[in-house]
Formats: structure tokens, sequence, C-alpha cells
């Protein structure tokens, strides 16, 4: 037994001769959110549906909390909500008739049905709009009920594509919120191409391009992994004019220092050399003879972003 | 087993108040009842026949289910797949079958609405003579049963296509060869290659060969197999397409 709630090994799937997912394994426990990130077409949402069970892996295995998706579906898909891709719905019902649908299909008997509708009316903001038609909803409003639909059970796993997408900076907000509180529970993944989200969701980044997995670890140590160690960045609350400038380069012994006006009051110094790492303390010490007021020392960072860029354009060139 | 009909239960009445939930559902009953009406007084010359049966009714309704039941049946599987929501409904905790069989049940319900709602034809025979009420009834059941088949038929290759229109057209066009299936039109086409066996099939499977014996009021076995067994077999060939087709 494993404490997994998805345990999915070797899956892979081709569409004639298109490979889209070539052998991925993942893994979610409770309480994590993984965010599933790749460029479009990467194989994201085809591993979604392997997990969903709406596709069938040419191969590979896939384990819900334990329950092999393939020889007992009905079982292990109690288990999972999904919001599928562009959050479809009936767009012909009322909110409240098209969740209590979904609702008795999960099996809920008419007390909990009750129950979590309320429970949904409540937590995703769905009240207002509660008995109009879905398809005179704004896509906000279509995509929160999308999320209704797919916790209606309270399920244990979460998986959601693109839940943001083509929602306001507010409304993403709001739906990151959404998931960060129900996260604690539960075992979520959500796919995205918005790097910032995985920043704000996610506990765990996995990367994907061209259907092979790429990466898979926190954002934290991602970043780490791919921290420029060669440029280090000093942020001064000085004001540096042009002779200062010089000063300054002449008195630090490396290949390249680049002086840059953060704001106003701030200049930021990139010291960086072609043959050896720059020594922090000892460029914080040289420059305190210069007497700059230091406000922040560190190795440059590299947003997700780039490094997902990095990784992505490096498995393509291959 | 509850469980099982409960979710193809669940599944039926979403459906059946989903014909009732656009105008759909008033239209068609319009058609139908002034198409049925029309084509039992004016084409069927219900009084200058002077008899006191259905037989100008019924006659026409192997041709009007050949437009109205595609019409029917037509978005079951073609509008899941055109909007997505096959994504939802093969990711729920059921089956295929059971999700075919709810989707058909209540289109065929649906159908039995449409067929009650000509009863005062029914009632007015019987005020004007004294038909046969047994022979009425029997063809009344025959006249759903064959709507069923259209049904599954429709339904099945409904799930080809995403495109509702060409859902409609292949299943009228499909329905057709098999209502004429029995005549020379089809037979001869097949009968300048074919081994016996195979002409005697085809045009065993004619719908209104059977349908005509129903409205004289015989109902054998063979046809109630018949019905039942083309219900089933569309329907089973639903289940697989709605397989092979769902992720396209």
């Amino acid at each position: 037994m494993s404490d997994k709630l998805i345990n999915a090994t070797n899956l892979k799937k081709s569409f004639d001769q298109f490979i889209a997912v070539d052998n991925i394994d993942l893994s979610v426990s409770r309480g994590e959110v993984v965010g599933f990130l790749g460029p479009n077409g990467a194989g994201k949402s085809t591993t979604m549906k392997m997990l969903t069970g709406f596709l069938e892996p040419d191969n590979g295995k896939i384990f819900i909390n334990n329950i092999n998706l393939k020889s007992d579906p009905l079982k292990a898909k109690e288990y999972i909500g999904y919001l599928p891709e562009g959050a479809p719905s009936y767009s012909d019902m009322i909110v409240a008739d098209f969740l209590s649908f979904i609702g008795k299909m999960r099996g809920l008997n008419d007390n909990s049905l009750t129950n979590r509708l309320e429970e949904m009316a409540n937590q995703i903001n769905l009240k207002e709009m509660w008995n109009r038609p879905i398809e005179t909803l704004s896509k906000g409003f279509k995509r929160r009920v999308g999320i209704a639909q797919a916790l209606i059970h309270d399920p244990d796993i979460l998986i959601l594509d693109e839940p943001t997408d083509g929602l306001d900076p507010n409304q993403k907000h709001e739906m990151r919120n959404l998931i960060k509180r129900i996260s604690t529970n539960k075992a979520i993944v959500i796919s995205t191409h918005i790097l910032e989200e995985v920043e704000a969701v996610c506990s765990r980044a996995v990367i994907i391009s061209n259907g092979k997995l790429l990466a898979n670890d926190t954002p934290k140590n991602l970043e780490n992994k791919f921290l420029n160690k060669n440029t280090l960045s000093i942020k001064v609350s000085n004001k540096i004019n042009n002779v200062f400038s010089k000063e300054i380069k002449s008195l630090l012994k490396y290949d390249d220092v680049k002086i840059q006006k953060t704001d106003i009051s701030t200049h930021t110094l990139l010291v960086s050399d072609s043959k050896k790492n720059p020594n922090l303390n000892i460029v914080l010490k040289q420059i305190s003879k210069l007497k700059l007021d230091v406000i922040e020392a560190n190795f440059q960072k590299v947003s997700l972003e780039e490094i997902f860029r990095t990784i992505t354009s490096e498995n393509n060139s291959k | 087993m509850d469980n099982y009909l409960n979710k193809t239960y669940i599944i039926l009445d979403r459906e059946l108040k989903g014909y009732f939930r656009t105008p759909l559902a008033s239209i068609f009953l319009l058609v139908f009842l002034a198409l049925s009406s029309g084509m039992t007084f004016f084409l069927g010359r219900f009084f200058e026949r002077d008899q006191a049966d259905l037989t100008a009714f019924f006659s026409w309704h192997p041709w009007l289910f050949l437009v109205l039941m595609p019409a029917i049946g037509m978005r079951l599987w073609a509008e899941e797949r055109r909007s997505g929501t096959i994504e939802l409904l093969i990711t729920l905790p059921v089956t295929n079958t059971q999700l075919v069989v709810g989707k058909f049940l209540a289109s065929w319900i649906f159908t039995l609405i449409a067929l009650i709602l000509t009863m005062p034809i029914w009632i007015t025979v019987n005020y004007l003579g004294e038909p046969d009420n047994h022979v009425i009834l029997i063809s009344y059941f025959g006249s759903w049963l064959m709507a069923g088949a259209f049904l599954a038929l429709t339904s099945c290759l409904s799930a080809l296509t995403k495109n509702q229109v060409i859902a409609f057209i292949i299943s009228s066009i499909s329905g057709f060869v098999l209502i004429m299936a029995g005549f020379n039109l089809v037979l001869s086409a097949v009968r300048s290659w074919s081994p016996n066996w195979i002409t005697e099939t085809i045009s065993s499977m004619s719908f209104l060969s059977h349908f005509s014996r129903i409205q004289m009021g015989v109902f054998d076995l063979s046809t109630l197999v018949f019905f039942v067994s083309m219900i089933i077999l569309c329907l089973w060939i639903n289940v697989q397409l709605v397989q092979v087709k769902k992720a396209d």
C-alpha cells in the first residue's frame, strides 16, 4: 500500500504516428498541489485525460488511491474530481440543476447533496447565479461552475485542466486562493502555462515538453538548481554617477561589472567573471571601502519562466 | 444492481427534461401532431375510406419517423462530443452502457409522449364507429417499437460525428434503406451478385413489411424479436462507437 493518491508509471499514449505522452511517471500525495507545466501541445491534457480515465494509456499503470484504474475504473473514478479543459457543461441547464445532476451521478444521497450544494454556493460564490442558465453566465462564472462540479462530492483527488485560463486577473487571484484553501487534505494536479500560477499555488512543478517529463521538483528547488551562480547582484541605496562608477569598476577585480539604476535612489551592481565565480564576502568587503550602503546581495535569481524556457527549448533542440 | 439502474435513471431524467428545457419539445410535438393528423386526413383519406379503423393513421408512421426520429436523436451524442461534455460523462463513475441506454430511453419515452398525444384520434374513431381496439393497441405498441429501432439507429450514428446535421442526414438515409429493404428497388441491386440468403436476410429486415403486419393486428414473435434485437444491436454498436470516438 502506498500513501500516494495518484501513482502513475510509464504512461505512454500515441495518436497514430504522434507520440503525445512518452513514458511519464507521476505520483501525488495528499496535501500536494502539483503544477503541470508545458508549452501548448506538450501532453499535459492527454496525461490528465489518462489520469481521470477518459483515455486509456497505450502503456503504463495508473493507481488512484491504490485502486488500479484499468481493472476497477468505476471505483477509482469515485475519488476524482475533474475539470476538463474549457470547463464544458450543459449550457441549457441552470447552475443548481447541473450541479445536482453531477452530485447524483457521483452517488450523493438527498441529504448530503443538499448540504454539498449549499457549501458549493457559498464556497465558490455561486449564490447569485444559482438559478441562471449556464449559457447566460460570464466566462469566470462558467469556470466556477466547472470547479463546483469537480468538487461536489468532496473528492480526495482534484484534476484541473487550465482552471484559470481566460479569467481576468481578479478572477485568477480568486481561483488561486480557492485552490490554496482546499488543498490541505487533497491531492491536486493543475495544468497551466502561466508560471506565476505555479509559484503562487503549487508545492511541486512538473515540466513536460513533447510528451516527456523534463523536471519534477518544488518551484524553490528548481530555482536553486538553475540559480545563476556566475552573476552576483548587489543592490545599494546610493546614487552612482559616472566617475563613481569607474572607481567601483577599477576596485572590483572582475571581468564584468555592470551598474544599473534600479530606481530613483538605488543602483544594482552586477558582478561576473568568466574564469571564477565572484566571491560574495570579498566583493562586500571591497565595496564597503567605498562606503556603499548595501540593501541586498545575492546571486542573480532566474525566474521559473526562464527555467521553463531553458528546459523546454533544450528539449526541442535535441 | 440498484445503483446501476439508479444512475441510468439519472441520465434518463436529465435527457428527458433536456427536451423540455428548450423549445425543441414543443416544436417537435406540434410538428408530429400536425403531420400525423394531416397525413391521416388528407393523404390517408380517413373520412373517404369510411372505415372505423386507424390504418390511414398508422400507415404513414414509418415515413413520418424517417424524418422525425433522426430529429429527436441527432443530438444525443453529436452534441456531447461537440460541446466537450462527453469528457464529463465518461469520467463519472458510470459505464458507457449506462450512458447509452439512459440517453436512448429518454428519447424513446419522449416519443411515447408524442404517441400518447395522438390518442384523440383513437377516441374520434371510437365515437364515429366500432373499431377493433385490439388492433389499434397493437398498432400503437408496434409503432412505438419501430420508433425505438429508428432512435437506436440514430443514437448510434450520432456518435460518429460532432455535427448534428450530419447525424440527421446519415440517420435518415440509413432509415430509408431499412424501410425500403423489402422493396425491389433495394433487393434488385443486391440480388444480381449475392447469394439467395443475403437477399432473404435483407428482405426480412424491412421495417415496412414488419410494420404492415402489425397494422393488420398480427404481432408475432419474429416481429418483436426483430425490432428488439435491432435496438439492442444498434445500442451495442453505439457503446463501442462512444468508446472509440470519444477523444476524436
